[in-house]
């Protein structure tokens, strides 16, 4: 049974094709990793399912349900969140203030999920539980300073803090590993895994392959706004179109 | 090296070191460190009209002041707490003055009927009429504003509307001028606490979110244009008070209500008085207000007169007395070795 | 007829007057609302050169375009430039900038029609039966010329293509080595001179009052939301269409509406298409 699925989507900006004929579906629970080189179309796949910029063609459904034309905010009410690959916290509030935004929205007021009713201290608190599950240290600091002084590392969890805020179906994942180190990244593949468990759907965009074989269910390959192949990873990095989009094409 | 003493050190007074807005008040005279400077501005307020008895002119300045404070806290509250510039506060003020007038002169409301349902409906166009260029960023806010007023002017003026030049005369004044004073400083303290409160709510987060960054906040499922709209209807109804409530005073509203001082004090006050603390709004009106009737005899060179003091508060003094004053009465300052 | 040929006077008018703020704002991201101030500055610079002075009318006039900019470039200099950035503070300074010189004017004694710049060339002559008097025609001829010579400026000069990079992408430019703080300087300059140059165009059409600051402003920001802030070519069609509106409604209604409708096109603009006829539809950037 698939969450949400993609049905022939396109975008043109001015003369350039981003997307063309971009049709998938994930299922509920699962990791969807999506590959490309740099202006393949990834990111736009993404601005385009989440109501950040209006497809020209094509249809989301969620669950059944056609969220095409939604506006953004709709969108990520009915629990379809992102990250953005340029990260965007509330920089000038405490990292612990950047989820009462979500957590003030109606999905997360209405679903009841969260104790916080509308108190103001409830909302503090569910704040802090999710940072700590996420893997800012509770005792430390680090939830309280300003997220304009935090590192890169903990400014992607935050990002995904502020998606988990809003209990989430799908979360759409814009480069959460770039310019994390090594060490960074290790920490947050069992993050991934625990969202997995927790029956969250996960769509990856990510360049780096070597971490997001390690996690991912199931491959798709974009070039040129085209999906160039679909599968296991394995499959995926032996198609002939994947090599030659990432190697440039053989000379025999 | 020097002989010490060569370093400004500075020192936060020991009840400000605290937690997240949790510290313990252990005395008398903490309380008071802490309240002082409210009751000293309330107590201030009220006392303003007693003081000023013996001069009638006066007390009428103090209703002026008042007005031009609640347009200042409008215009800190859009452009330091949502991130949208008004450049038009006289629209608010016009706006207001005229429903007032049509509801107390044409549908024979009484006045305190007519000052509430005016700042109402005041708000309820404004908004409209703001709405369409809501859903941008950046300068469109600041432009559509600035342009209003003078639209406003022009088409009352061409069509003879609303009594054209000569404006709409008979409103009912207030039954005595204790009440005319009174009311309005309370309208004041109550609005200043009141939007004070909203914006340490959660909203007030989500509002200063909007101006962070409002892509985050759409992606955390929150409709930016309506918080946006909510915030204006809120400015608006403030600024639409101050109208209606001037037109009543004046009993007469005409073309001058949306003349050029109410949008520039405002926002003249905020620059000096120090943004983004609804405060110095009004600090800044109590500076500037008084000054201006004592310039009263140089006309339009008063507007001159504020744009150079703002522009130089802007480039040298960004954040305004009211954060500079905060600073310096939370810090101990003493010279330290270096 | 008369129609058609008073129209595209009063658009290439419009377009002249909407230059200067659509230039700054497209290459410097700077909403200059100083704009109506400085245009009504050098109409009053020229007559000040002219009656007080008693210099050649034309000198007075290469006088007032370059007192004009040299305004501007020293309004970016000396205030702009230390709170670029931060958006509010340049909103706000550049108001007040230009209601300081608005109002200082009017305080000055800048009111009624003693003010009157002599037009260039008297006279007129008729087109089938419509009088045009030479200025409107001049207006006209030297509006094309000058979006032909800035169209060749920033096509095919060095500081033309580093203000149309920076126009496009501010850091970009930066790493290759264009400072950009000049170059907005060049451009703020520039578009004071512009609207001087529109001014001494148009002013002596009728009197030179403070009123026009406001009203050039207004047209100014009108056709430049309604043709896409920053866009050049958007403003040029807009101000065709806000030029012929008027003309229209002047011709079939009356005057009183000319403001009215160019407060309906933005109305309309904003909520059809927010960036504007030719606006680059940056949605993830400028849209909400």
């Amino acid at each position: 049974m698939s969450i949400l699925s993609v049905e022939g989507l396109g975008k043109t900006f001015g003369g350039l094709k981003a997307l063309s004929g971009v049709s998938f579906s994930v299922k509920k629970g699962e990791i969807l990793g999506v590959i490309g080189p740099n202006g393949s179309g990834k990111t736009t796949l993404i601005n385009c399912i989440t109501g950040f910029v209006r497809p020209d063609e094509g249809k989301v459904l969620f669950k059944g349900a056609d969220i095409t034309h939604w506006r953004a905010h709709r969108i990520a009410r009915v629990g379809v969140a992102r990250t953005f690959q340029v990260m965007r916290p509330f920089y000038s509030l405490p990292a612990y203030k950047n989820l009462i935004i979500p957590l003030w929205s109606p999905r997360a007021r209405k679903d009841g999920g969260w104790r916080g009713g509308g108190k103001h201290g409830d909302r503090d608190t569910v704040a802090i539980d999710i940072l700590e599950e996420i893997g800012f240290e509770r005792d430390s600091r680090v939830p309280y300073k300003l997220a304009s002084t935090l590192p890169t590392g903990y400014l992607k969890r935050l990002e995904l803090a502020r998606c988990l805020a809003l209990r989430p179906e799908v979360i759409f994942c814009d480069e959460v590993f770039s310019g994390l180190s090594a060490s960074e990244v290790a920490s947050m593949l069992p993050l991934i895994e625990k969202l997995k468990m927790g029956g969250i759907t996960l769509v990856l965009i990510e360049h780096r392959l070597r971490e997001l074989f390690k996690v991912a269910d199931r491959i798709m390959a974009l070039q040129f706004g085209e999906k160039i192949a679909e599968g296991h990873y394995k499959d995926v990095i032996e198609d002939p179109r994947v090599k030659e989009a990432y190697l440039g094409i053989e000379e025999v | 090296m020097s002989d010490g003493r060569d370093r400004k050190e500075r020192i936060d007074r020991g009840i400000k070191v605290r937690s997240d807005g949790l510290y313990a008040v252990s005395s008398l005279r903490e309380m008071l460190y802490l309240s002082g400077p409210r009751i000293l501005l309330i107590a201030g307020l009220l006392l303003l009209p007693l003081l000023l008895d013996p001069f009638p002119y006066w007390k009428r300045v103090v209703n002026i002041l008042c007005v031009y404070a609640l347009l200042a806290i409008a215009f800190d509250f859009l452009a330091n707490c949502v991130g949208l510039v008004c450049l038009g506060g006289s629209m608010f003020i016009g706006l207001g003055g005229y429903f007032a007038a049509v509801f107390n002169v044409h549908l024979h409301l009484p006045i305190y009927l007519s000052i509430p349902a005016a700042a109402l409906a005041g708000a309820v166009i404004a908004t409209l009429l703001i709405l369409p260029c809501l859903s941008l960023r950046g300068v469109y806010f600041a432009i559509v504003t600035l342009m209003y007023p003078l639209l406003f002017t022009r088409v009352i003026e061409a069509f003879d509307l609303l009594g054209g030049s000569n404006g709409i005369t008979g409103l009912d004044s207030f039954p005595g001028t204790n009440l005319e004073n009174y009311s309005i400083l309370l309208i004041l303290l109550a609005v200043l606490f009141g939007l004070r409160r909203v914006l340490n709510d959660d909203i007030g987060l989500v509002m200063h979110a909007v101006k962070d960054n409002d892509q985050s906040v759409r992606a955390s499922g929150i409709d930016v244009v309506g918080i946006k709209a909510l915030a204006v209807f809120i400015a608006s109804f403030i600024g639409c008070l101050g109208g209606a409530y001037l037109a009543h005073v004046y009993m007469w509203a005409g073309l001058s209500l949306f003349a050029l001082d109410f949008s520039i004090i405002p926002i003249a006050a905020v620059t000096i008085g120090g943004g983004g603390v609804l405060f110095g709004a009004v600090v800044g009106c109590l500076i500037l207000v008084p000054l201006s009737e004592f310039l009263r005899f140089f006309g339009t060179f008063r507007i001159v007169l504020y744009c150079t003091v703002l522009t130089a508060f802007i480039v040298l003094k960004s954040e305004g007395l009211m954060p500079y004053c905060t600073r310096k009465y939370e810090q101990f300052e003493r010279w330290a070795d270096a | 007829m008369e129609i058609l040929l008073f129209g595209v006077i009063n658009s290439v008018t419009l377009s002249l007057t909407a230059l200067g703020f659509t230039l700054v704002y497209g290459i410097s991201r700077l909403p200059n609302f100083a704009h109506g101030a400085l245009y009504v500055t050098s109409g009053y610079i020229v007559w000040l050169c002219v009656n007080t002075l008693g210099l050649n009318y034309v000198l007075g006039i290469v006088v007032g375009i370059v007192a004009t900019a040299i305004i501007g470039a020293l309004m970016y200099r000396l205030i702009i430039l230390r709170i670029r950035g931060m958006q509010i503070s340049e909103i706000i300074a550049t108001y007040a900038i230009g209601l300081a010189i608005i109002e200082g004017l009017r305080w000055g004694g800048l009111r009624g029609s003693t003010f009157t710049l002599p037009s260039f060339l008297a006279g007129s002559f008729e087109i089938g039966g419509i009088a045009v008097d030479y200025q409107r025609l001049f207006v006209l001829g030297s509006g094309v010329v000058v979006f032909a010579a800035l169209g060749l400026f920033v096509k095919y000069t060095k500081t033309g293509l580093a203000l149309k990079a920076i126009a496009q992408d501010e850091r970009a430019a930066m790493m290759l080595g264009i400072d950009s703080d000049r170059k907005a300087l060049v451009s703020f300059a520039l578009g004071s001179g512009l609207s001087a140059f529109a001014a001494v165009l148009i002013l002596p059409l009728g009197s030179i009052v403070v009123e026009t600051g406001y009203n050039v402003l207004i047209y100014s920001i009108a056709v430049s939301i309604i043709g896409g802030l920053g866009s050049w070519g958007g403003a040029i069609v807009a101000s065709f269409i806000i030029g012929f509106a008027q003309i229209l409604t002047e011709v079939f209604l009356s005057t009183q509406y000319q403001m009215v409708i160019s407060l309906l096109a933005i109305i309309v603009t904003l909520l059809l298409k927010p960036s504007g006829i030719f606006g680059k539809q940056k949605e993830l950037d400028d849209r909400v």
